[in-house]
């Protein structure tokens, strides 16, 4: 997937993509296979979700109710409204290779039979967006977007929208809501996207990763994309280390590396002076783990059975040199600013928690308050929202209180930080 | 009053969308583009052109980081704050700058040069610490490269 990214120089334009196989699978897909057949061969490949939940993207398109009446609208979204703290793998496949997304989109769009699609960008990704405006007026020109698409019948207008900030927008019924403009606040589900999604029509939003992957699996089929990875799963990832490592950066590896793999020989293991406590495996909204936690393979499962997540994939580092009472609380009122304020867990929840955590790390907490941050972890859990934003914010902060306990202790008994 | 110019790129947007409405956070961004923010009077120009109500627009502006409903300098410096950061040490730059020019975040300085905001995480922690100048955005910050950074910004 990262083959044609060449970091530091400009991506390949369309001819250059071209030369080294770009856009041949949409020949593919539009000439030779059904809009059934690619649903049919993205599910085989279990390609899973890339953008944190690590939900069947096959499974996800078959629930649109496919027909090729033009009159009846259904919608392709595109989620790179990358936000989440400590992850920044799709502003390098965007910069890198917006072809690539493009070339997926557009088959992905053809198999749900979407004649809009819609790239929901962070506004911050001044030079992504640059790209995709380019790749785009050049697909346009050569007949890849548009009318009649490589005489297939099969018509596609693409456009990009630049989010105007917060993090929610990144929650896929928020996002809708904020592309029909309104304010970025989740929708109840069900119905679900594929059955009511923008401007209530049938809607696939997924993640640029994804996306990235469909273009290879319509080439080289499913069974060669499950042999990618180092578990069931299927596939490569884009992981990312960073924090006082030696070495911080993304790199495409298969799903099932190590931990251990990832932090010693990709990031060059810890900076001089620096000892791992600990790491939030895929982003601010995953649970801690340990050193002992160091050989868990990173896929979905076996994080997830080691009491994390993947989530995006990319990991921040707690070192010895950093106070995890200041790392939790940076995290957690990062939700607090970022929670859209609709349901009451999280918007009573988070700043409650965000006040407590600020109190002990400047050394007037109460022992108290670790039994109130615990109550409010379990309560701004999962079944307790209206979306993920709660849950999310309570996963570091309910392992961080399992983890790092005594370090709690110590600023409370200290009555101040140990590290400043 | 919305200029022709404001009221010519905002219809180009609402006929892209179903409704008007759609257009709301784009109408929003054309009326910043051009004033630097959003004032009270802009929301209700914005909600007669689309034909909603004064209260959704502001809603919506009200909800959006990037809209600001208060007038800001003419560079914003966005400090990331986020995890990554904070661990590669952002506190220091930020107490640099804010040293510098004599302003806390959320405030502009009295020339109308610079505003300085926090920012959540920029997507590339790899080159931590991170912060935009307006549209630009500079990694692998230090201290020392600060003072130059700041002096193209007029």
């Amino acid at each position: 997937m990262t083959k044609h990214i060449t970091p530091g120089s400009a991506p390949l334009n369309l001819n250059d993509f071209r030369k080294v196989g770009g856009y041949s699978s949409v020949h593919k897909a539009l000439k030779e296979m059904s809009p059934a057949d690619i649903t049919g061969l993205v599910k085989a490949s279990n390609l899973l979700g890339r953008g944190g939940a690590g939900f069947p993207t096959g499974v996800k398109w078959s629930l649109i109710p496919v027909d090729n009446d033009k009159s009846k609208p259904k919608y392709l979204v595109c989620n790179a409204d990358e936000m989440e703290p400590g992850t920044f793998k799709d502003r390098y496949l965007l910069e890198g290779n917006p072809h690539q997304l493009l070339e997926g989109m557009i088959i992905s769009a053809y198999a749900i039979q979407a004649q809009k699609a819609y790239i929901f960008l962070r506004w911050a990704y001044k030079k992504a967006e640059a790209e995709l405006h380019k790749a785009i007026d050049e697909a346009y020109k050569a007949g890849y977007l548009g009318k009649n698409i490589l005489g297939s019948g099969f018509d596609l207008d693409l456009y990009v929208h630049s989010s105007a900030g917060r993090y929610i927008c990144g929650e896929e019924t928020a996002l809708l809501n904020s592309l029909e403009g309104k304010r970025a606040v989740p929708r109840t589900k069900p119905p679900f996207p594929a059955i009511s999604g923008l401007f209530g029509k049938p809607t696939v939003v997924n993640n640029v990763e994804t996306l990235s992957w469909i273009s290879h699996i319509v080439e080289n089929g499913p069974e060669w994309f499950k042999g990618l990875s180092l578990t069931a799963t299927g596939g490569t990832k884009l992981y990312g280390v960073s924090g006082k490592v030696k070495n911080p950066g993304t790199w495409e590896l298969p799903l099932g590396t190590t931990m251990r793999e990832l932090l010693e020989i990709h990031a060059g293991g810890m900076a001089p002076g620096h000892r791992f406590r600990g790491a939030l495996p895929g982003g601010a909204s995953t649970d801690f783990l340990i050193e002992e936690h160091l050989d868990v393979k990173m896929d979905f499962a076996t994080v997830a059975a080691a009491g994390s997540r993947l989530g995006t994939g990319t990991m921040i580092v707690l070192d010895d040199r950093t106070c995890p009472v200041a790392f939790i609380h940076n995290v957690e009122k990062f939700f607090a600013l970022e929670s859209c304020g609709w349901c009451t867990p999280c918007r009573e929840g988070l700043p409650w928690v965000e006040k407590m955590l600020a109190s002990i790390e400047e050394g007037t907490g109460k022992m108290e308050y670790l039994d109130l941050l615990k109550f409010n972890a379990k309560y701004m859990g999962p079944g307790n929202t209206f979306c993920a934003h709660a849950p999310g914010a309570a996963e570091p902060l309910q392992s961080g209180l399992n983890y790092f306990y005594d370090d709690f202790v110590m600023h409370i008994d200290g009555k101040k930080c140990p590290w400043r | 009053m919305l200029t022709e110019e404001e009221i010519q790129e905002i219809r180009n947007e609402v006929s892209q969308y179903p409704f008007p409405a759609v257009a709301c956070i784009d109408a929003l961004k054309i009326v910043q583009q051009h004033r630097g923010w959003v004032s009270d009077e802009s929301v209700r120009d914005v909600a007669r052109e689309l034909g909603i109500s004064n209260e959704e627009v502001d809603s919506v502006a009200t909800f959006y980081s990037r809209i600001y409903r208060k007038p800001v300098g003419r560079n914003i410096i966005l400090i990331c704050d986020s995890v990554s950061c904070m661990i590669m040490g952002y506190e220091s730059l930020y107490e640099f700058i804010s040293k510098k020019l004599d302003i806390c975040f959320g405030e502009t300085t009295s020339d109308g040069r610079f505003t300085l905001l926090p920012i959540s995480c920029l997507g590339d922690c790899d080159n931590a610490p991170v912060m935009m100048i307006n549209n630009d955005h500079f990694n692998r910050l230090t201290v020392e490269k600060i003072d130059e950074l700041i002096a193209g910004y007029k």
